[in-house]
């Protein structure tokens, strides 16, 4: 894979992971051209596209697109399915996500990605297994907070 | 004293809350240079979550690079919360582009080494996405050591690291083609799925690697594994065809592996009823509801149908159906797929089908369908006759989408056939007189018009009804066509000489084709009123000759565009030289005198391109070649001499099938009373910058006159 865009129905970038090295100033152009296209299609016809040179799978859940550009040898059925995957990923974290979870927990979604994919392959195929993982991060982010906060926590409650 | 900062999600929800984009400009500036102030002042314990902040307006399109080089700070920091960010923030501004990105390397290396599972897995995270080469190389090591690490959750990610190293450095195949053997023998799911990307990846790049990994048997890998190799397809041909049939299709994953194995039988070298095999469930797969999979089945059949013709042949009926798709994409691949498999025997109904579908297919498809249809045609024409109907039918309905060279085709390919001239005047009446404003319809029609009047006016034929058609009509009709403000230049011009060539075919008197041509010897257009200026010449001063050259073409036969043209032209260089001394001499073979008005500063010695000076050798636009339109954006003409009443003018055209070309013609005209004889025009060309040397010599007024002038303003469109 060569980078996947998250983005709502009026073009807002919500997720942008590039696993090609490109200049800010590409990646912009790409992201707002391709987010055209992507809106542009109507919404019987199927979720692939040729565009420059590269196959595009797209899929929309509710409000938000998913959309990763391929490269020419890659099957579009299995990235329909590593869509789908990362969704559910979603989904399980945040308990019936929807676009404002994504919003304002953007870092989480990154890391639930990059515990899904590596480089661009799947690494993971097992739910639990990358849930599991994302689980003991987020402990061990809580452990590294300084000692004040955590007091002050406590008192609170 | 640190002044509380506003938490990432008090910002988000400030930034949504903006009700314009003005005011959202302001929040984040205003929170910018908080972060700024903050990062200047160094402050350890909310550096974190100022940088995601940062991360969050970049996200929306906002400058953030001040925040590079605290992600270095922050992944050099031993809490985990600051890494987890400041490697997000790597990933995400930091690139191969910045020399920043070589800082981290080492805090990379700390934290490949350090033995805290979540913190190794942010660094190979982080190497595997934005690792530059000189990275890679530099850390290369680390990871290979973690390959064989006990950890499955490091060493899957280990693994992957090295794809993308591999990818980047491709000489690090060979530390870490060996371990594979051993990390092939792995239970765990996410170790092996990245082992086998990752002799993909290396077998990919060196069939070296190829030798260690036979027997595996694994589906992407066999494609790669099979690729030339006789010994290993054998073996894979029963497994796919296991695969293949027993895959449950009830659920998109399983499509998606029957998918994943066609491609893998069609990559490798298999058996032909393994073939067969995948062209099958290709077919299947268009009958799917799914859209996505009929899709993916069109573009695979498409690669495979030169190779594989008949087996795809057996599908064509609902390949066919596909044309009917709402989806854009797929009808082009369905349009695509037809075209391939149109061959001699199916013809007749593929045209058929693929007519219908030009009627209503949508507009970026036209042109494409257009000239498929044509180039089948061509190929594949059982009769003259259903080329000639197929052509037109192209041309009627989707006129303004053929190529150029479909007139030319038609043009030909009616001349060519004798027996059909009086059905195809016919038909192409009948059509013009329904619609002209189809350019290339109305081009042919106009031309096979002037040919064949005199069929078109003997009034039987047996093919189609009997028409009555008088000669006002006729000459009517091209008037309008000639007058119509949709007709092309190109197309005026073909009408204009049609006319003139019904002055022969006709029975009545010109009077009518008198007063047209010599109204267009004013017309704006300069190509027009040159032609209309030499017909009325025609029908003043050579009219013992005008029969001659406006007869019939000569039959060509159709061997070649290129070998047609030849031939057109030697007979009209032939006819060219039967014509009457005009006021001029034709430029004979005076190149090395042409020489003599180079000054010399090009150093190099080169003929000239071949100018037209003189009005009689534009006799050729009499005799009709195939006339290609103009030029989208015609050069201004250029007035470069004048000495009592004798003008030169030049004109510029760059052909479309050849627009590095320019053609200069250079007209002389006499507008005085007096006679000009002896007129001599030599040009010399230098070649950059563009510039045109010119001597004239002519006797004038009784005098003889001599003159050398460089012509420097040419215009600027002229250049390119």
């Amino acid at each position: 894979m060569q980078f996947m865009l998250l983005f709502s129905r009026q073009g807002k970038l919500r997720l942008q992971k590039w696993y090609v090295p490109l200049s800010d100033k590409e990646k912009k152009k790409i992201t707002r051209e391709l987010v055209q296209t992507v809106l542009a299609r109507k919404p019987k016809m199927c979720s692939f596209l040729e565009w420059r040179d590269l196959k595009i799978v797209y899929k929309r859940y509710a409000s938000l697109y998913f959309c990763c550009a391929i490269e020419d040898q890659d099957n579009e059925l299995i990235t329909l399915e590593i869509i789908h995957r990362y969704v559910e990923l979603l989904d399980k974290y945040f308990g019936s996500v929807c676009e404002l979870d994504i919003i304002f927990n953007f870092e989480k979604a990154y890391f639930i990605l990059d515990e899904f994919l590596l480089g661009g392959e799947v690494q993971e195929t097992s739910k639990k297994n990358v849930l599991k993982a994302i689980e003991q991060a987020d402990l061990l982010q809580e452990d590294s907070k300084p000692r004040s906060t955590r007091l002050h926590s406590c008192v609170k409650s | 004293m640190v002044v509380p900062s506003l938490k990432l999600q008090d910002l988000i929800e400030e930034i949504r809350g903006a009700k314009t984009q003005a005011q959202e400009r302001e929040v984040i500036q205003k929170e910018c240079a908080h972060i700024r102030a903050s990062f200047r002042d160094g402050d350890p314990v909310h550096r974190h979550r100022q940088l995601a902040k940062l991360l969050y307006v970049h996200m929306l399109g906002y400058p953030a690079h001040f925040g590079q080089m605290e992600c270095l700070k922050l992944i050099a920091s031993s809490r985990f919360t600051d890494k987890r960010v400041g490697y997000l923030g790597a990933m995400l501004l930091l690139d191969e582009r910045h020399d920043a990105h070589l800082l981290i390397t080492n805090s990379i290396k700390n934290d490949l080494s350090q033995g805290i599972q979540p913190v190794q897995g942010l660094a190979l995270c982080t190497l595997s996405t934005m690792g530059s080469a000189e990275m890679c190389r530099d850390l290369a090591p680390e990871v290979e050591k973690l390959l064989l690490q006990p950890s499955p959750y490091v060493r899957k990610k280990a693994i992957l690291t090295a794809v993308h190293m591999i990818r980047k450095v491709p000489e690090l195949s060979s530390v870490f083609l060996p371990p594979c053997a051993q990390l092939l023998h792995e239970r765990h799911h996410g170790i092996l799925l990245g082992t086998i990307t990752l002799i993909t990846e290396l077998c990919e790049r060196s069939p070296a690697a190829l030798r260690h990994f036979r027997k595996v048997q694994i589906l992407r890998l066999l494609r790669i594994l099979g690729r030339n190799h006789e010994e290993s397809s054998e073996t894979m041909n029963d497994l796919l065809a296991q695969v293949a049939t027993n895959t449950d299709t009830s659920r998109n994953a399983g499509n998606a592996v029957l998918f994943e194995t066609v491609l893998t039988i069609m990559d490798i070298r298999s058996a032909a009823g393994l073939r067969v095999l995948a062209v099958n469930i290709l077919g299947r797969f268009l009958l799917n509801s799914d859209r996505n999979i009929r899709y993916v089945a069109l573009t695979s059949l498409l690669r495979l149908v030169q190779s594989d013709h008949s087996a795809v042949q057996r599908h064509r009926p609902t390949v066919v159906e596909c044309l009917r798709e709402t989806d854009a994409s797929l009808s082009r691949r369905a349009l695509e797929l037809s075209l391939a498999l149109v061959n001699s025997s199916n013809v007749r109904a593929m045209m058929q089908e693929l007519q219908a579908f030009l009627e209503s297919c949508p507009p970026d498809l036209r042109a494409d369908c257009a000239s498929g249809i044509l180039l089948a045609a061509e190929r594949f024409a059982p009769t003259k006759r259903w080329h000639i109907d197929t052509i037109l039918h192209v041309l009627t309905t989707a006129g303004t989408h053929v190529r150029d060279d479909a007139v030319a085709n038609l043009t030909q390919l009616i001349g060519g056939a004798q027996e059909l001239h009086a059905y195809s005047v016919r038909r192409l009446y009948n059509a013009l007189a329904e619609d002209i404003s189809q350019q290339p319809l109305v081009q042919v029609a106009a031309w096979c018009i002037g040919e064949y009047g005199d069929l078109l006016l003997a009034g039987n034929c047996e093919e189609i009804e009997p028409l009555q058609v008088d000669e006002e009509e006729v000459l009517a009709l091209l008037e309008k066509v000639l007058q119509s403000h949709m007709s092309l230049p190109a197309t005026r011009g073909y009408a204009l000489t049609a006319l003139m060539k019904l002055s022969t075919r006709l029975c009545g008197d010109n009077n009518r084709i008198r007063q047209v041509v010599s109204i267009y010897g004013s017309c704006l257009d300069v190509e027009l009123q040159q032609r209309a200026v030499e017909y009325d010449t025609l029908f003043r001063k050579y009219d013992h000759m005008r029969a001659a050259i406006l007869e019939k073409m000569p039959l060509v036969e159709r061997d070649g565009p290129q070998a047609d043209e030849e031939a057109k032209e030697s007979k009209e260089a032939a006819q060219l030289s039967e014509a009457a001394p005009v006021p001029t001499e034709p430029q004979a073979s005076q190149l090395l005198d042409l020489l003599d008005l180079l000054d010399g500063a090009s150093g190099d010695v080169q003929h000239p391109p071949p100018l037209d000076p003189s009005p009689g050798g534009a006799l050729i636009h009499l005799l009709d070649l195939p006339c290609v339109p103009p030029p989208p954006a015609p050069i201004p003409d250029l007035k470069v001499f004048e000495r009592e009443g004798v003008q030169l003018n030049l004109s510029f055209i760059r052909p479309p099938e050849n627009p590095a070309l320019l053609l200069i013609t250079v007209t002389a005209t006499n507008f005085s009373e007096g006679d000009v004889t002896h007129f001599i025009c030599q040009a010399a060309v230098p070649k950059a910058p563009l510039r045109l040397k010119l001597r004239l010599t002519y006797d004038h007024f009784h005098q003889s006159v001599q003159e050398i002038f460089e012509v420097n303003n040419l215009p600027v469109e002229s250049w390119q």
